[in-house]
């Protein structure tokens, strides 16, 4: 175990090195919409409680959820999910070793951009 | 020490120390979510903005009940890991631990609340 030079090696490049590919925005994205999450996620858990505490603090809940700032946290929630699922299933065939060079990574890509709006879309027709 | 073998003297001295758990744990719940999530949001989605008296009675029902529990308590274990790495890669020492704590506790009391909320409005 050699721990000669420890503290002073030199430091790999970040993100403010490299021009930002559309690749490497497309993988940024999946951890942003992915952590976003969380507003939507609790906004319909404290939904689902207001439903169960009683028709009036449900009033309230509902009223938030459906006004112009709840409409736009669930739309772009669901746009959200819908591209960190398809993200999600790039990762998953990226575990088994395929899609890893350059063209098909560029079209899995925008395969991931492209599907998330189309599902937003029939989202937005049926909900 | 002549009995350690030397793969065991180096384990975990990388610089990930574990992860595989928690590598597979986000490819369980990811497959998982593929299932569930799309039920989840077309079942869950028409609800909102509808009238308390037809939510109680929807939510009553087993198959809205038991998709909208499993999707999040799944999702949130997800989540979990996810904001784990995320706090990992940006935040470092104590507010690194601390922060995972929070989210931790965050994930599983919102599973907590849905569930309690499912199961009143269930009974």
């Amino acid at each position: 175990m050699a721990d000669v030079n420890r503290g002073n090696r030199p430091l790999s490049p970040h993100l403010q090195i490299y021009r930002p590919e559309f690749t490497s925005i497309t993988s940024i994205l999946t951890r942003i919409t992915g952590n976003a999450l969380l507003l939507g996620a609790l906004l319909v858990v404290w939904w689902l409680l207001a439903a169960a505490s009683g028709p009036e603090y449900f009033a309230i809940a509902d009223g938030v959820i459906t006004s112009w700032f709840g409409d736009l946290v669930m739309l772009l929630s669901v746009w959200a999910l819908w591209y960190h699922a398809l993200a999600g299933v790039r990762h998953l065939i990226w575990d088994t070793g395929r899609g890893l060079d350059l063209k098909d990574a560029e079209s899995l890509a925008y395969l991931v951009i492209g599907g998330s709006f189309v599902l937003t879309l029939v989202t937005i027709v049926l909900v | 020490m002549q009995f350690l073998t030397e793969r065991k003297r180096v384990i975990g001295l990388g610089s990930a120390k574990t992860g595989t758990e928690h590598h597979w744990s986000m490819t369980l719940s990811s497959y998982g979510l593929l299932i569930l999530v799309p039920l989840f949001v077309f079942t869950f989605g028409p609800m909102l903005g509808q009238p308390y008296d037809e939510v109680v009675a929807y939510f009553a029902r087993p198959f809205p009940s038991v998709v909208t529990g499993l999707t999040i308590i799944v999702g949130f274990l997800h989540f979990k890991g996810g904001v784990q790495t995320l706090i990992e890669d940006y935040v470092h020492g104590a507010a690194r631990t601390g922060l995972i704590i929070a989210m931790t506790c965050l994930s599983y009391g919102a599973i907590g609340v849905a569930l309690y909320a499912l199961a009143r409005l269930a009974l």
